[in-house]
């Protein structure tokens, strides 16, 4: 950053001195991280390194957005202070407004991505989040922030109509609907992988249910509005579900909670459906104080414990897989395919629905979408730099016998050491049978989709707290909580899909649009369940894995949903005469699109079974029809549904990418007449109205724009 | 040492009043008073019904 961009106050020495520490701080951070080979490298580093640069980032970058590209302006009234109605719109207090935010942004996605990219090693990894959330993410989610703030509180979808076209806008729609179905289901799916045949496990995440709703009867009839009561409550009753579940694993009652997977699809989509026909007092808004509340502190839990218990990197920095492309935990090279394993965390899209709606309607003053959207982010970032680092304290011996498919692993512990060694690394029977026994469960063999692998670092994270006669309670609290997060967006996702198909299917048959018509509230939530619920289950019996053959295309999906985001916000700032300083998400926006479009186009295309769908169809129609039975399928039946899947697949990845393709194409088509119109083009923004919100919520936000705003 | 304990609290509670929405209500019956003189203001279990009742047609995202 240039000097004269840094403003007179922070220009004392006291503050130059203090940046110049953190810059530091933050270089030997990284200079240890990437220097260090052989020997072992303390974790502390890792969080020493993301949080230097976030700080960095934060107090260079993001202002440098705020002050010369986006220029907000405090003494513009926000859609909150304009149409103030104590519901959608109310002027928030930024801090408060920030842990909203935050716990709607994060949840189960920045956990998952990092610990399946740890087939990687740590470093790539590591260097992706960071990088990543500075310069993209985190600029998404402000952008868009910022824009949806100047229109009321547009969604994503309506701002691409308005300010790209109809065309895009209804791409955007279709393709907005269609990704949500596809991240739904792979976040149901690694719910099932994490509690199939863990009866302690199914018995919390099933406790939380009555739990709920006892919260939402005690809100709504005996304490209305006594949110944090309710909580607390809610929280004692969770973590002794968490501890009972100890006993009911030891008890009759084990077989009641031994599911298998198919049977947890089932329930998941019964839940589903449930979640989105109930009023939402009784089931849905209960479960979602009590999963901010459990997230709010199950990640300081972990953030203290990994600065207490400072353990040592047993990963590899750079793993063989990231140069071959051909690890266990999922097919494909580093680029693009590291980038679209860690979305949430680094670049996440789905963040704009987020971004735009809910939260612009809340904001009391311009300037703190720095705050909100960017900061938000950056905390998100830190959570998935976390779980990378809980998968990278795992014996790399363990993490393999955890992460490979079953098919590849066999039953067994035997088989299971077998497989690891094979694949380079080591680990005895009785190693994996001891491993599984300090967590209180019978097997860890193949326990794919990153929850139990997190557990398991962060049971051993939070070993400070307790010894290890705790181990096994933090790893079924670690599973606990995720699961928790997972089906709080399953089922607030359930409804958002209801709503928009409502929408979508209102404008062929009006009826159906009707919020109160039961029949049409039925069908609707159904169709949505029945949608995911296909992929789930597609995903819980596909013999190749579902976490492998779905998690690719749940990263993609998410991170082609950036793209429409990030085409909207570089549309905007070109056609707002900002041409100068459309780098800012055009930049991020070309790497998206180079990342998710090369993955697309491989896992279309790719002649490659692991990669490429059907080249892997191709491979299994092949053998079927020749009366030929190839691993790890056991029988003609698995080998059918290998073909059907991957044709589902491949057709799905085609649809994705054509629809963001005509939106990002009608971006740069709006962006060419833009700059060849003489005159601007319209914008969509409200006009100006002057706040009269009083000083006294003015003055504690940070200075921004001229020098008038830096007086004083 | 104590002077600052006590701040810390102070500001939890307030941070958990606001985030939980007890802020609202207070907020909501302020400005109804001066936008409805007279009239008696909603009582807080109407209002939180209100709400949820808003929330029932209004779904908002949760991220993954």
């Amino acid at each position: 950053m240039p000097a004269h961009r840094i403003n007179h106050r922070t220009r004392k020495p006291l503050a130059v001195a203090g940046w110049v520490l953190v810059a530091l701080g933050g270089a030997i951070a990284w200079a240890v991280l990437a220097l260090a080979r052989g020997e072992r490298v303390s974790a502390v580093w890792l969080l020493a390194a993301a949080l230097g640069s976030y700080a960095i980032a934060y107090r260079f970058y993001a202002r440098f957005i705020i002050t010369r590209v986006l220029r907000p302006d405090d003494r513009r009234a926000t859609p909150a202070e304009r149409l103030a109605d104590g519901v959608d719109y109310e002027p928030t207090d930024r801090r408060v407004l920030f842990g909203h935010h935050f716990a709607a942004i994060a949840g189960a996605g920045p956990l998952v991505g990092p610990v399946l990219a740890a087939q990687m090693g740590y470093l790539p990894g590591t260097i992706w989040i960071v990088a990543g959330v500075i310069f993209a993410g985190a600029v998404q989610d402000l952008v868009v922030m910022f824009l949806s703030m100047r229109r009321d509180g547009a969604s994503l979808g309506r701002m691409v109509r308005d300010e790209i076209g109809l065309v895009g806008g209804g791409a955007a729609l279709i393709a907005v609907f269609a990704i949500m179905i596809i991240l739904l289901a792979v976040l149901a799916l690694i719910v099932v992988n994490a509690l199939a045949t863990s009866p302690w496990g199914t018995f919390s995440i099933a406790a939380t249910i009555p739990i709920a709703l006892f919260m939402g009867l005690y809100l709504r009839f005996l304490r209305p509005g006594r949110v944090v009561e309710a909580s607390t409550i809610g929280v004692v009753l969770l973590l002794a579900a968490v501890a009972g579940g100890d006993w009911v694993e030891h008890s009759s009652l084990a077989s009641v909670f031994t599911l298998t997977p198919r049977t947890l699809v089932l329930c998941l989509a019964g839940y589903g459906l449930l979640a989105s026909i109930l009023p939402v007092w009784l089931l849905l808004a209960p479960r979602d104080y009590l999963s901010t509340f459990v997230k709010v502190g199950a990640i300081s839990l972990m953030a203290i414990g990994v600065f207490v218990s400072a353990p040592q990197l047993k990963a590899q920095a750079v793993t063989a897989f990231a140069r071959s492309g051909h690890g266990p935990v999922w097919a494909g090279s580093l680029f693009p395919f590291l980038f679209i394993t860690i979305a949430c965390g680094a670049l996440s899209g789905f963040h704009a629905l987020v971004s735009s709606g809910t939260t612009p309607k809340l904001i009391e003053k311009e300037s703190q979408v720095k705050l909100i959207g960017y900061g938000g982010m950056l905390t998100e970032s830190f959570v998935a730099v976390m779980a990378l680092l809980a998968a990278s304290i795992l014996d790399p011996g363990l993490y393999y016998a955890m992460n490979a498919p079953a098919g590849l692993l066999g039953d067994t512990v035997q088989s299971a050491s077998q497989a690891v060694s094979h694949l380079g690394f080591s680990i005895t029977p009785e190693q994996l049978r001891a491993a599984a026994a300090a967590v209180g469960e019978k097997s860890l063999i193949a326990r794919t989709g990153g929850a139990p692998t997190l557990a398991v670092g962060m049971a051993q994270v939070l070993n400070v707290f307790g010894g290890s006669a705790l181990r096994a309670f933090w790893y079924h609290f670690a599973i606990m909580f995720e699961a928790l997060f997972i089906l709080t967006t399953v089922d607030a996702g359930t409804r958002v899909g209801r709503f928009m198909l409502q929408d979508l299917l209102g404008t062929a048959w009006k009826p159906l649009g009707r919020v109160n018509w039961r029949p049409g509230i039925w069908l609707c939530s159904a169709l949505t369940v029945a949608a995911w619920g296909y992929f789930l289950y597609v995903g819980a019996t596909d013999p190749l894995g579902g976490v492998n053959q779905l998690f690719p295309l749940f990263g993609i999906a998410n991170q082609l949903l950036a793209a429409i985001a990030l085409a909207l916000a570089t549309t905007v700032l070109v056609k707002s005469g900002r041409l100068r300083w459309a780098w800012v998400t055009g930049v991020p926006l070309a790497w998206d699109v180079a990342v998710t479009f090369t993955a697309s186009w491989q896992k279309i295309f790719s002649g490659d079974p692991t990669v490429g769908f059907f080249a892997q169809r191709e491979r299994y129609a092949h053998a079927l029809a020749s009366g030929k039975i190839l691993a790890p399928a056991a029988s003609s039946g698995a080998m059918h549904t290998i073909v059907v899947n991957s044709t589902v697949d491949g057709i799905l990845m085609a649809v994705f990418l054509t629809l963001v393709a005509v939106v990002v194409g009608s971006a740069a088509w709006t962006c060419m007449r833009a700059l060849r119109s003489p005159e601007p083009l319209p914008l969509a923004e409200s006009p100006f109205v002057e706040s009269r919100l009083g000083v006294d919520r003015a003055e504690h936000l940070e200075p921004v724009g001229g020098a008038a705003g830096r007086a004083g | 040492m104590i002077t600052a304990a006590l701040r810390a609290t102070r500001w939890i509670r307030w941070y958990l009043r606001e985030y939980s929405g007890a802020g609202a209500y207070e907020r909501h019956v302020a400005r109804y008073r001066a936008e409805h003189p007279g009239s008696p203001a909603p009582s807080r279990r109407d209002y939180e019904r209100e709400r949820a009742r808003h929330r029932d047609h209004h779904p908002a995202s949760r991220c993954c």
